[in-house]
């Protein structure tokens, strides 16, 4: 089984590579908006924390590439291949369904850290973010439970979505509002309070929150606080996805 | 379990007891179990009944069509053998397994062509047939299996960029990985230009001498003829006709049917009345359903040598397995003889 999760991981990160969309969305957007902010916002301290603006941006945009790997990405993905009969078809063959959503799962959770890592570098080495070393772990704890949790809400929402082309405006039509009022785009602390709330009942806050400590002074450690709601999102996700997940093709449903 | 030596993968042999293959050999050299059997399968969607009470038996080794327009039930009878659909009465034995209830030992044995489904597109053919050959326990080995649909030279192709009729193959190649005793194809050319659809044929013959039961949808006629050792023909949820596609339907009782060009100046009252000619068409062209068609054809070329007309696209026709199907499945019961 493990052998069978790993093998259908090695073809998804192959075919995460080689789609466009997914490259962009989840390796060049972080990574090129980090390098436009800190551009055009300067890399001065500033703000209520007196902090730089990269190290700001820096856990946001991890968080971003973690929302559009494990989640946009994934939603366009497995519309599309059930759309295309792909994962009708490979339902038609002895692998055990476990293996074939683990595999999908595993590969953002694969992407997820690598991008997250590409930020951190980016940061640390172009505008001198510093990273606490023992924030690392609990950084790596954020990214995993994230990764993992957002491929359960990725799963849940694509039963939602029929023709393939109805994913990408559902994802960004619900990332997008929920990314600028969790912090990504614009320091939560210059938000009206109401909107602070709401965000603050969605998933992307608590990641970006998450993956703030280590960052941010004053904080540090596991948020298990962020972590913990973030669980309670993926167990809701998971369980809808295991109520509702279809193989077929929704235009051919009779 | 295996009882078709030389056929399944040396390993799959081997793998098995030798004293029972060998007791599964003496039991079903003389008495194959039927690959496929059905008895009084129902399927209905709310009020709609898409199958009512379908009988069907495919032999091992046999190559079987399901004909029948869109909407005949063909598709639903499909989705309850592979496994995919559950029905609502009746009894189903696909290799001995009721598909509703199949595991993976179940689809090691089977392979689904579906009817529109792609390939994995970021991947190269290869490294979509070295996907699926993870998912099985003794798969063919990948290179023989392209070669098999004839990819061999295509393998490093990303299958977005292959042709529709190489991608289609790519899709069969999918199916064949796992070495399958049964093969379910769901209209395999549809779409396809003349070259690619022979080249289609021609892996359904390699597959056939390699012992691989098959069942085919199509709406081609020309391919069931082709292909198929058995027909059934579907309509409003029933077989309608079985046989060889020499001898379905009332084909054998249908009358062939005799064509000509009415020569210029000759109008229908001044043709011979033996052939029972009462309309020609703007291009003066006669098609007349005979029932004794030695008398009307003699009738007419002797008419013909009288009155010195040639007579240059005469044709008599035997009804071809498209006009047993659409005699079969038209809306009204059609009489023979048109």
């Amino acid at each position: 089984m493990s052998r069978l999760v790993w093998h259908q991981t090695r073809y998804d990160l192959l075919t995460f590579i080689r789609n466009r969309q997914a490259r962009f969305f989840s390796v060049l957007l972080p990574v090129l908006f980090l390098v436009i902010f800190v551009g055009v916002f300067g890399n001065e301290r500033a703000g209520p924390a007196h902090i730089k603006t990269s190290t700001y941006y820096v856990p946001g945009l991890a968080a971003l590439a973690v929302l559009n790997a494990s989640f946009s990405t994934l939603v366009i993905s497995i519309t599309a291949q059930r759309e295309l009969g792909v994962l009708k078809r490979r339902r038609a063959t002895p692998a055990p369904a476990a293996a074939i959503v683990g595999g999908r799962a595993l590969t953002s959770l694969v992407v997820s850290a690598v991008v997250v890592a590409i930020v951190v570098a980016i940061g640390g080495i172009a505008y001198g973010v510093e990273v606490d070393p023992g924030g690392l772990a609990p950084m790596a704890l954020s990214v995993a439970v994230g990764a993992l949790v957002l491929a359960c809400l990725g799963y849940a929402l694509s039963t939602a979505i029929g023709p393939a082309d109805a994913a990408q405006p559902t994802v960004q039509g619900l990332m997008l509002p929920l990314a600028f009022i969790s912090g990504v785009y614009i320091p939560s602390v210059r938000l009206p309070a109401t909107l602070r709330h709401v965000a603050q009942v969605f998933p992307p806050e608590h990641l970006v929150a998450a993956l703030s400590r280590g960052f941010l002074p004053g904080t540090d450690g596991v948020a298990w606080g962020d972590l913990a709601i973030l669980l309670a999102w993926g167990a809701l996700g998971l369980a809808i996805a295991l109520l509702r997940f279809r193989w077929t093709p929704a235009s051919a449903r009779g | 379990m295996n009882g078709r030596p030389g056929l399944r993968s040396l390993p799959a042999m081997f793998s098995v007891d030798t004293e029972l293959a060998e007791q599964a050999d003496t039991h079903l050299t003389d008495d194959l179990p039927p690959a496929v059997s059905v008895r009084s399968l129902r399927r209905s969607y709310g009020n709609v009944e898409a199958v009512r009470a379908l009988d069907l038996d495919i032999a091992q080794g046999e190559i079987f069509a399901l004909l029948g327009p869109n909407g005949a039930g063909k598709t639903t009878t499909l989705e309850i053998l592979e496994g995919f659909r559950t029905r609502s009465g009746g009894e189903v034995k696909v290799l001995g397994v009721d598909p509703e209830r199949a595991g993976r030992a179940w689809r090691e044995r089977v392979g689904v062509v579906l009817q529109d489904s792609q390939p994995e597109p970021e991947l190269t053919a290869r490294q979509c047939l070295t996907l699926y050959a993870g998912y099985y326990d003794h798969p063919r080995p990948v290179d023989d299996t392209l070669a098999l649909v004839g990819l061999a030279d295509l393998g490093h192709r990303r299958s977005e960029q292959l042709s529709g009729g190489q991608r289609r193959r790519l899709d069969v190649a999918l199916a064949l990985i796992g070495d399958p005793e049964l093969l379910f194809l769901d209209e395999p050319t549809t779409g396809f230009d003349p070259a690619s659809r022979r080249a289609m044929w021609d892996l359904v013959d390699a597959l056939r001498t390699s012992g691989t039961t098959i069942v085919l949808t199509t709406h081609h006629m020309e391919e069931a003829e082709r292909l198929a050792d058995r027909i059934a023909v579907m309509s409003g949820g029933r077989i309608v006709a079985e046989g060889t596609p020499g001898s379905i339907g009332p084909r054998e009782l249908m009358a062939p049917e005799l064509s000509f060009t009415v020569p210029a100046g000759v109008s229908l009252d001044q043709l011979p009345i033996g052939i029972g000619v009462t309309h020609m068409d703007e291009r003066r062209k006669i098609r007349v359903r005979c029932e004794s068609p030695v008398e009307a054809m003699f009738s007419l070329t002797h008419w013909a040598l009288e009155h010195d007309h040639e007579l240059d696209d005469l044709e008599l026709r035997r009804p071809t397995l498209e006009d047993a199907y659409l005699h079969l499945t038209s809306p009204e019961p059609a009489g023979s003889g048109g």
